[in-house]
């Protein structure tokens, strides 16, 4: 069987070979993990045991849950004064990715194009191509790892139809202050330019306030909205996310999902409604929490003399490695190798990333000090 | 909260160095701080939470617990009758509770018999105390916040984006 042109196409994530090589290790310490290292907390496991006790193992309606879509809505107008309307405004999605895939698919014609601002999550590009669209990747290594408008308008062409933010970014840490947003989202509305905007990370924002992209003067017309319960909640098991956005868009979408998805499993939904009531607590104590990591590891890697400025979100930290004279693949593997010790290659994110490695902190203090300790002495070998 | 307190709470052995890493601050300011809360008594002592199950050796207790009902004195209330009993070497606890009883008072022992003597030669006898209700403990779950299981493996994936 011929596999299809546009698949056959698609770049095999070059790290696949590297990811391998960790899971067949044992022993390793994991700093490479894009995942809360909490266990959902208990009131919300609990919702999901009770929701199957209770016999829900039924469809739901094609958009989700309305109890969801309900503490969804409420829980945006309190956090950003956001006023999305739970019946036409807001889906349920299977995380952000498959929204992802929903809101590309919903939106480009072929030859329609897509800005990706880079580093980036991995998925973006592929997925776009998948939807017979074309990336436009922008190097964003120049600015601090931030899309600026002076970068946006070099880049945008008739051709570019939106663009995918994503703040607090994975891998960098990097996030925006409201006039950076401001004015990156003059420019889009310039240019007519949807704003994809991924804010999966964006309860975890240690520095100021998050700012959610449609709450910026005229954007929430040319915005969706996208998050999720995996991060901030640890849930990243259940799969839970949602989109919001006009409601023609969020109809496009539901059709997609309607006959691709039909629905997120129910458990999953009673507990991320649940989540919604009781869980906001320990979302702030695991903020807190990461955010004591952070500083010890920007602190440390410093002083290890692998630079990197302080993230403002997420639980990534992605110091420079070009002291070491090795390439992102070198150093990961060599660590590895020598040290087991697991970090990510910045050129996963994408190739202007050479030189960096994503280290999560979404790991116990303890695992953290022990690393830190085996990559000083692995540098100390270097020197 | 105080957030010097929040971490040692978790780990008593966090270093000033690191808690002062974690927060930002100067190692000076958290040391005067942790000497502050020492001095006032808000910080009491450093230990570890020992799960006694996985010791099995001639040394391992026994723990009770006791409901005891007590008549209070004139001025003094509870207090120095709590005093005389919390007083016992063999207390580990004790506490003031509202309901159907006044104190609730944690033993331990080497045995029952042991704990049964305390009971019947020491705590009943007292003078204020009106009767008392023993309640042996069979199996610890959790203890000051800590689930005693051994540690639980690790279930997520070790590399992921």
């Amino acid at each position: 069987m011929k596999i299809s042109k546009i698949v056959e196409k698609m770049q095999p994530s070059g790290i696949r070979a590297f990811f391998d090589l960790v899971l067949g290790m044992k022993e390793v310490i994991s700093l490479g993990v894009g995942e809360p290292d909490f266990v959902t907390p208990w009131q919300i496991r609990e919702a999901g045991i009770y929701s199957l006790e209770q016999g829900f193992t039924s469809y739901t309606s094609n958009k989700g849950l309305y109890k969801l879509r309900l503490g969804i809505h409420r829980h945006l107008k309190n956090k950003y004064g956001l006023d999305y309307c739970p019946d036409d405004e807001i889906l349920i999605t299977v995380g952000v990715s498959e929204g992802l895939d929903l809101i590309l698919r919903s939106i480009i014609n072929p030859g329609d194009k897509i800005l990706v601002p880079q580093p980036s999550y991995v998925s973006y590009g592929p997925v776009t191509e998948l939807a017979g669209g074309t990336s436009i990747y922008i190097d964003t290594s120049k600015d601090g790892f931030k899309i600026t408008p002076k970068l946006l308008e070099k880049h945008i062409d008739k051709k570019a139809k939106a663009i995918i933010l994503n703040y607090p970014t994975n891998p960098t840490g990097v996030s925006y202050r409201r006039k950076e947003l401001e004015a990156i989202n003059k420019v889009l509305l310039k240019h007519k330019i949807l704003c994809i905007s991924d804010e999966v990370y964006g309860d975890l924002t240690y520095d100021f306030n998050h700012i959610a992209f449609p709450t910026l003067p005229k954007a929430k017309n040319n915005t969706v909205y996208f998050n999720g319960f995996s991060k901030a909640y640890a849930m990243t098991g259940w799969r839970v996310g949602f989109a919001c956005g006009p409601k023609e868009i969020i109809a496009a979408m539901t059709k997609i999902h309607q006959y691709t998805i039909m629905c997120v499993p129910i458990t999953s939904q009673m507990a991320a409604a649940e989540a919604l009531v009781s869980g906001r607590k320990s979302v702030e104590q695991m903020k807190r929490e990461y955010n004591r990591r952070r500083s010890l590891m920007v602190e440390e890697l410093n002083s290890l003399g692998l630079k990197c400025s302080r993230p403002q979100g997420a639980f990534y930290v992605f110091p420079c490695i070009k002291s070491t004279g090795l390439s992102s693949m070198e150093f990961s593997r060599k660590l590895l190798e020598e040290e087991k010790v697991a970090v990510v290659p910045g050129t996963a994110f994408g190739a202007c990333a050479e030189g960096y490695i994503r280290i999560s902190y979404a790991s116990s203090m303890d695992n953290l000090k022990e690393a830190l300790n085996r990559i000083k002495r692995f540098l100390e070998r270097r020197k | 909260m105080d957030e010097i307190l929040e971490i040692l709470e978790k780990d008593g052995r966090a270093s000033v160095e690191d808690i002062a890493k974690m927060l930002r601050k100067k190692p000076q300011d958290v040391k005067n701080a942790i000497k502050k809360y020492e001095k006032e008594g808000a910080i009491l002592k450093y230990k570890a939470v020992i799960n006694k199950d996985l010791i099995k050796d001639s040394e391992s207790e026994i723990r009770a617990l006791i409901e005891v009902n007590i008549v209070p004195q004139k001025d003094l209330g509870f207090e120095k009758i709590a005093e005389r009993i919390y007083s016992f070497p063999e207390v580990t606890s004790c506490y003031l509770i509202s309901g159907t009883y006044d104190l609730l008072v944690v033993v331990e022992g080497k045995n029952l018999h042991t704990v049964s003597n305390f009971v019947a030669e020491k705590l009943s006898c007292l003078e204020n105390v009106r009767g008392t209700a023993t309640h042996f403990l069979l199996k610890k779950y959790k203890e000051d916040g800590v689930i005693l299981k051994q540690k639980p493996e690790n279930k997520r994936i070790a590399i992921s984006y």
